[in-house]
């Protein structure tokens, strides 16, 4: 089993999704699918660490919220991350999100995200492995 | 969607009679077609707003009704604040007060055409567009809170913009009833730099030509002419307002329980009106309804900057100016009384009818400018509301085309570099900041607008006007 992660079709937007071995490594997969939408991932240099905590009462909502800070930290600090290392501990997340200030004339930003959304929200074991998805509006 | 389930009750008007939790019913405006090519996630969202409390009257689809969030994108409901009615975060959207303004130029395209690329670049240049671009406008705690109260009206008082500017803009250009206080420390520090940006995905900056003229008397009122050339600009409340839409959301989803509201999707999301979330929310919405007027009025005032310097005959003023995610309360009559409704419109537009008070004196006996936005290659319309309009889907249209296929299939199938190249030759210039972002927009992408706006009209919802097809597009 490997930690991966993918895009799905929405009729406006598009979803992320996210594979690990648990939930937390499902959200850090789930994280550079949504990078993966604006940019080529490997075009982000993971120069300079931002610390991201949040907490939400369930598993579910933790992941859109997790998502949610991440996309607050993009648009006020104007950067991109490529590493992600994330923690879940029962209702809080630590996550520390590495990258580099965006640069227009070399990661071609494609869209812009507004919010990650409930639709298509999910967070749960499948075939012995952790799915997290849900659609972000761009 | 499956044309079985629904009840035909007249050529353009389907409904899906009540069932289950549904407390009215659904009401789809669409041709025979546009129902078969509609996505079934369609029926699922018009049918799961129609089981909210307080609506009134059905849950509605206009004709470019797409799967959105919670609504359907192209959706439309009014909630009665007596009857337990809600407002909806996922409702409104994350990109509240999203919306077109058109501005007249007063130029042809003979003018334009020996500039057209110089006009292109430099609005390019000159209108920051696209993820991580700032604009001229940086605000301190003091202008933010008054930005959010004022709306286009602050930025016109700050110098960007006429006075007369105001008048066709919805409001006046004010939002009443905004609290910035409710507005978080996040959304603003999201916002403090993006003040006169453009956006990304579907936004756009538009130099179009009037190539078709439908209704004479309305376009004479309008002031359009064939062959004149127009400015659409199309965003919304950048990211103040899709924080705002975010934090909501999960305020609403979590507090849901509190009132004892069953969501069958999360991303319904509503808190009762009469509620602390509710006023809340109201608050802090009609805070990003100002942020989105006092954007496109600081991109009016960078996009006259650059016809001043390129050609300084044009005169831009302002036809219109109308949002498309909203809710807000709004006279509507209800089986023969008048009530004060909460009318969310996600992806849909307000399209009041001639004689409304809402509406200026100088476009009053005409209705209501319709703006609807095409892809960039296709073109755009321009449209009335009609006093039926009233009476069908409380004075509502459609507002776009609508994808016809996802993001993920056109960055698959299309080049951006190819798209940008076979528009331009046909006349059609775009600046972007990326070439994926061209492909999943390309004009394949969306629907037929022509259609959605045909069957608009055959429906009674607005009467077509005008077309106009792009010349310049700047997209983010």
């Amino acid at each position: 089993m490997t930690a991966r992660w993918e895009h799905f079709p929405h009729g406006s937007d598009i979803g992320v999704r996210g594979f690990g071995s648990t939930p937390a490594q499902a959200f850090a997969q789930a994280a550079l699918a949504m990078t993966a939408t604006v940019t080529d991932l490997t075009a982000i240099e993971p120069h300079e660490a931002v610390v991201i905590e949040c907490e939400a009462p369930e598993l579910e909502l933790l992941f859109a919220e997790w998502l949610n800070c991440l996309i607050y930290e993009m648009a006020a600090r104007k950067m991109l991350f490529s590493r992600f290392e994330v923690r879940v501990e029962g209702e809080r997340l630590h996550a520390r999100a590495w990258g580099e200030r965006i640069d227009p004339a070399r990661h071609h930003p494609a869209v812009e995200i507004k919010g990650a959304t409930y639709t298509a929200l999910r967070v749960m074991p499948r075939e012995g492995e952790w799915l997290a998805q849900t659609v972000v509006d761009v | 969607m499956d044309i079985s389930l629904l009840k035909r009750r007249a050529e353009n008007e389907w409904e899906i009679p009540v069932q289950g939790a549904m407390r009215v019913p659904g009401i789809i405006y669409a041709s025979e077609a546009l129902i078969r090519d509609m996505d079934a996630k369609v029926h699922q969202q018009v049918v799961n707003v129609a089981g909210l409390p307080g609506v009134v009257n059905a849950s509605y689809a206009m004709p470019d009704a797409h799967w959105g969030y919670g609504f359907p994108i192209g959706g439309v409901a009014a909630f009665d604040p007596d009857a337990g009615g809600v407002i909806s975060a996922g409702g409104v959207g994350f990109d509240i007060s999203c919306g077109v303004r058109c501005l007249h130029t007063g130029l042809s395209r003979a003018e334009v055409t020996a500039v057209q690329a110089k006009l292109a670049d430099e609005l390019y240049a000159r209108v920051p567009a696209g993820l991580g671009s700032t604009g001229m406008v940086h605000l301190d705690a003091a202008e933010m809170f008054a930005m959010l109260t004022g709306g286009a009206r602050w930025a016109v008082a700050r110098g960007w913009g006429l006075p007369a500017d105001l008048e066709g803009t919805e409001e006046r250009g004010q939002m009443q009833g905004a609290e910035p206080g409710e507005v978080s420390e996040r959304a603003m520090q999201r916002q403090r730099d993006e003040m006169g940006t453009l956006g990304s995905g579907n936004h756009y900056l538009e130099v179009q030509e009037v190539t078709a003229v439908f209704d004479a008397a309305i376009a004479r009122v309008f002031g359009l002419r064939q062959g004149e050339l127009v400015v659409m600009i199309h965003c919304g409340s950048r990211g103040l307002g899709h924080q705002i839409g975010t934090e909501f959301l999960r305020h609403m989803a979590v507090a849901a329980g509190r009132y004892a509201i069953t969501l069958p999707d999360r991303e319904l999301a509503c808190a009762p009106i009469n509620s602390e979330v509710g006023q809340k929310y109201l608050g802090a919405m009609r805070a990003a309804i100002n942020c989105a007027l006092a954007n496109r009025q600081i991109l009016t005032h960078l996009v006259r900057g650059v016809f001043a310097d390129i050609l300084p005959q044009a005169s831009l003023t302002l036809l219109y100016d109308v949002s498309h995610n909203t809710c807000k309360v709004e006279a509507h009559r209800v089986a023969g009384a008048r009530r004060q409704l909460y009318v969310h419109r996600k992806g849909a537009t307000r399209a009041f009818g001639p004689g409304h008070p809402d509406l200026p004196q100088s476009l009053r006996a005409a209705g209501q400018p319709v703006l609807i936005g095409g892809s960039m290659g296709t073109g755009s319309y321009i449209l009335a509301g009609t006093e039926q309009a009233e009476t069908l889907a409380f004075g509502s249209a459609c507002h776009g085309a609508g994808r016809a296929m996802s993001r993920h299939q056109a960055h698959r199938r299309f080049s951006g570099r190819q798209v940008v190249d076979a528009l331009a030759a046909r006349g059609i210039l775009i600046r972007s900041p990326s070439m994926r972002g061209v492909a999943e927009e390309a004009p394949e992408a969306y629907k037929d607008v022509t259609a959605v706006v045909a069957v608009a009209e055959a429906a009674g919802l607005a009467r077509t006007v005008a077309r106009l097809e792009p010349l310049i597009c700047i997209k983010g």
